[in-house]
């Protein structure tokens, strides 16, 4: 069974339950997908699909990956990423369509993404140092402070939180809800938010260490005195 | 908004009158207590309508027993059973936030003539 679909992140909104419970929402378009290859044990060591997005636009390929295609039989596309393949259901074959109904509502999954890029950020914004005091006569703002000691051992140690490039790295949301799933439309909702803008591509798998879907708890009246 | 968002927002859009701010609006507000629902009526001033699809919301300010009130509905919630508009008023911003400042006769507004 293949665990994963690619999608490309639309953006949020809300959603109201009967009850007037508000969620956050990011709407993910997810798949169709095909699969452009099935990597098993015995050739590549692990089991997995590779994937392809499957785009109004069609792609112009070099010879090389056009000859990947065309042996899987699929046509070409711009976007492929790998997927684990989980025992259960039936094994897939190169060629084979995948879209949102393999997720149900209710069901929990992971998201992942490319992260925005915010450039070159100081410690304050990309380690969440607490920075100094702004007026008072304080001339300590958003420095990073004292990086280490001096004559010994007479370097930074390694890993030293500083100023840097932040963000534009590959992040993985887990255990998001899927509020709904509208395969007419290759539509998934999701609680909470998702790494990237608007457009970004995001491969969205089943949940590797799915919590438990919390069931409201119904409150019994206590026997008893008051 | 992006067409996709449109489209996911369109099924929870419900009929609203057609309202805006400084109208008088009767909000029935669905209330559950335990396992009856009741319905609760927040009557006031409209100060501010939020707009954006199903994410729209609207802000009614009353004064109960010389305290101001103010009370932020989602424009689209289940909850609200309906909003009837009682009076509008003659206008001259989209934001009424300086009413908060003003209290008793200077905080009175001008009918208009609904059509």
């Amino acid at each position: 069974m293949v665990t994963g679909l690619i999608g490309r992140k639309v953006g949020m909104t809300q959603l109201f339950t009967a009850d007037g419970t508000v969620f956050p929402a990011t709407v993910l378009k997810a798949g169709p997908c095909v699969v452009a290859q099935v990597k098993t044990v015995d050739g590549d060591g692990y089991e997995a699909v590779q994937l392809g997005l499957v785009e109004a636009k069609p792609t112009k390929e070099n010879k090389a990956s056009t000859g990947h295609f065309k042996k899987a039989g699929v046509p070409p596309t711009r976007v492929r990423r790998e997927v684990r393949v989980r025992a259960g259901g039936d094994s897939p074959k190169a060629g084979d369509q995948v879209n949102v109904s393999l997720f149900a509502d209710g069901e929990r999954v992971d998201v992942i993404g490319t992260s925005r890029g915010k450039g070159f950020q100081g410690v304050v914004k990309r380690h969440h140092f607490a920075g100094g005091r702004m007026s008072h006569g304080s001339m300590f703002h958003r420095a990073p402070g004292s990086i280490g000691a001096s004559s010994f051992p007479s370097r930074v140690v390694k890993g030293m939180r500083m100023g840097g490039h932040m963000g534009d790295t590959r992040i993985t949301t887990r255990n998001l809800k899927v509020l709904r799933v509208d395969a007419e439309n290759n539509l998934l909702l999701v609680e909470g938010s998702v790494p990237g803008g608007p457009n970004s591509i995001v491969v969205i798998r089943k949940a590797i260490a799915a919590k438990p879907i919390r069931v409201a708890q119904v409150e019994t009246k206590k026997k008893g005195k008051k | 908004m992006s067409a996709i968002v449109d489209l996911v927002e369109r099924g929870q859009l419900t009929e609203k009158p057609d309202m805006k701010s400084g109208d008088t609006v009767r909000v029935h507000v669905k209330i559950r207590e335990g396992d009856k629902e009741r319905v609760q009526i927040f009557e006031g001033i409209v100060i501010g309508m939020h707009r954006g699809g199903a994410r729209a919301s609207f802000t009614v300010r009353k004064v109960s027993f010389g305290q101001g009130v103010e009370r932020i509905f989602p424009l689209h919630s289940p909850t609200i059973a309906k909003v009837d508009v009682v009076r509008s008023s003659r206008v001259r911003r989209a934001k009424l936030y300086f009413l908060r400042g003003l209290k008793g006769k200077a905080a009175r507004m001008k009918e208009t003539k609904r059509a």
